[in-house]
């Protein structure tokens, strides 16, 4: 390749491999040739040298691993030295660990392992994204929580409809938990389709970006969305999703769920291990989860009367509603009495129709669609088809 | 995340707002530079429950002391490698001096001592050189590709990838040097940086 080469040209050609070389990744032919060069040529022999020493010291031991808890102890230790001016409320704290954990797993990516691809199941079906893919799509979820805070949408406007009109599509059956009188589930394509649609526009927009650019985005707005979360502690301003409307309290610990869970997924894609939440923030998911959980026995009444307990008309018409006690084991134990039946069956009350005992992180991925309902470990006591409706409405809590 | 680590702004206002006492600050310091801390610590110390706690501390005086931090004297990131890297190497001198038979010959702990550090602060350096170099060294030296394969793989030009592990080495050799004769300024000419 040097033939006709001038021997200074050859000279800058072969000092341009030095680092290469040094690094032992130069094809045999021009390393051989860089090594005959360097031995009548003081200049590149010297730096040769120095580079050779500067890459024996690559080859160092791994680092220790840095263990997930230790967040949070460091955070524990300084606040105990030094209680903060402006903390963080209790309920941005999941958000914060998920979305550091998630961050440190990327972190360790390689350029190979960005192009993995990661299966995100929901109720209707299975996503399949890149891990850059997965964060473009919490960054545009999230973003609907700093258009709730007044930070700016990283969504960018949906061509020749201005976004804002776009998104008062009224939220029907989603503001209140009470379902409306006749109770539906309206056509999927309908109901998120506006979370569908930010999520390609999103994608569109950050197909350009190196990974590290889209984790960057993701990870500036994730500190972004606790920093004014702090800023507004009692957690009230609502978060309209199109799909639900949440206090912003609640869709911090929501977002928190679903960081873990692609976290998880992302984490699959490329065989690494990845933690659960810790005990106190998976008590907060299991809580909202329990609560969120009338919403969708309404939605399963809708769309398959069969799960509705007893077939035809909701049961104990006019005695009240019935409740099903859930108890929940595991680090984030506890115990819940979910109403069964919708506010036409009237108050809810009376001895509990049955009871069931599951895993609190089983539960959430349950919520997540992740996990198949028939075949989840569940303790159980009572009516087999109450039981049977609660494990078939979770996961209708998922979305695209 | 590379332009951001580096940005003398970024890092005046975080002083700030460590000052004001804001939580959100205290975690987005950790999440930027507890992998350096943590990982320098452990280097030096080699024991998981001794870098937890030089971690616990270090973060503690930044949030304790954050008017120590100087923006004029160098970044967050530098300022806090180099006070990571004193206290590691000093539990290191004083867990040496217990060890139960010190007598055969201080000159020689000294010298491994030695060794440790430098080699903790060339993996410092390694971890703090820009991300396009860290990576482009990454993936060729530990994953053993040639340059060729690496640029395909990063989609870069060849020349381009050549250029980046010669300045990515380098940048190590002129760290080597630094620290070399640092540590043979005197016994105690360690401060850091």
């Amino acid at each position: 390749m040097n033939q006709g080469n001038t021997e200074e040209e050859r000279h800058e050609t072969l000092r341009s491999l030095l680092g290469a070389w040094s690094l032992g990744a130069c094809p045999p032919r021009e390393a051989a040739e860089l090594e005959r060069h360097l031995r009548t040529c003081p200049e590149c022999a010297e730096e040769a040298a120095r580079l050779r020493e500067a890459a024996g010291w690559l080859s160092l031991d791994e680092p220790l691993d840095q263990p997930c808890s230790l967040r949070q102890q460091v955070l524990d230790w300084c606040l105990a030295r030094r209680p903060a001016e402006l903390p963080v409320p209790a309920w941005g704290m999941p958000y914060t660990a998920e979305t550091a954990k998630l961050d440190a797993l990327l972190r360790d990516l390689g350029p190979e392992e960005w192009q993995e691809v990661a299966e995100l199941p929901w109720h209707g079906g299975t996503e399949q994204l890149r891990p850059a893919e997965v964060l473009g799509r919490l960054t545009a979820v999230d973003g609907f929580l700093a258009l709730a805070l007044g930070l700016p949408d990283p969504v960018p406007a949906a061509k020749g409809a201005p976004a804002p009109a776009e998104r008062r599509v009224p939220p029907q059956d989603a503001a209140v938990p009470a379902p409306p009188a006749a109770p539906r589930v309206p056509p999927q394509g309908g109901r998120y389709a506006e979370v569908t649609a930010r999520t390609a526009r999103l994608l569109a927009d950050q197909a350009g970006l190196t990974p590290q650019s889209v984790r960057c985005r993701w990870r500036q707005q994730t500190h972004d969305l606790v920093r004014s979360a702090a800023l507004a502690p009692q957690g009230n301003t609502p978060v309209d999703f199109g799909y639900a409307v949440l206090p912003l309290r609640d869709a911090f610990v929501d977002r928190a769920l679903e960081c873990f869970v692609h976290g998880e997924d992302v984490a699959r894609a490329v065989a690494y291990p990845y933690d659960p939440p810790a005990p106190q923030h998976l008590r907060q998911m299991v809580e909202l989860v329990v609560r969120l959980l009338p919403r969708a026995l309404a939605g399963l009444r809708g769309a398959r009367p069969e799960h509705a307990g007893a077939p035809g008309a909701p049961a104990g018409v006019g005695t009240g509603g019935r409740r099903l006690r859930l108890v929940v084991d595991g680090p984030a134990a506890g115990e819940w009495l979910v109403p069964l039946d919708g506010a036409e069956a009237g108050p809810p009350g009376g001895e509990p129709v049955a009871s069931m005992v599951l895993d609190g992180l089983e539960l959430c991925q349950l919520a997540a669609a992740h996990r198949d309902p028939d075949r989840l470990p569940v303790g159980e006591h009572g009516d087999r088809a109450a039981i049977r409706a609660v494990l078939h409405a979770l996961p209708l809590l998922s979305r695209p | 995340m590379a332009t951001q680590d580096h940005s003398p702004r970024w890092d005046a206002q975080l002083q700030r707002r460590l000052a004001r006492g804001e939580e959100t600050a205290l975690g987005e310091l950790y999440d930027r530079l507890a992998p350096m801390v943590h990982g320098l610590a452990g280097r030096i110390l080699a024991d998981q429950a001794a870098a937890a706690q030089l971690t616990r501390e270090v973060f503690a005086y930044v949030w304790e002391h954050p008017e120590d931090f100087d923006p004029a004297q160098g970044s967050l990131r530098a300022w806090l490698g180099a006070l990571t890297h004193r206290r590691a190497v000093e539990r290191l001198r004083a867990r040496r001096a217990a060890e139960p038979f010190p007598g055969r010959g201080t000159g020689a702990a000294e010298e491994e001592i030695r060794a440790v550090a430098t080699a903790a602060r060339m993996q410092y350096v390694v971890d703090s050189l820009p991300q396009p170099l860290r990576e482009t060294i990454a993936v060729t030296y530990y994953d053993g590709r040639t340059y060729q394969e690496t640029a395909r793989l990063l989609g870069i030009s060849e020349q381009a990838a050549k250029q980046r592990m010669r300045l990515g080495l380098e940048l190590l050799a002129t760290e080597l040097a630094e620290e070399r004769a640092r540590q043979h300024g005197g016994e105690d000419g360690d401060d850091g940086r």
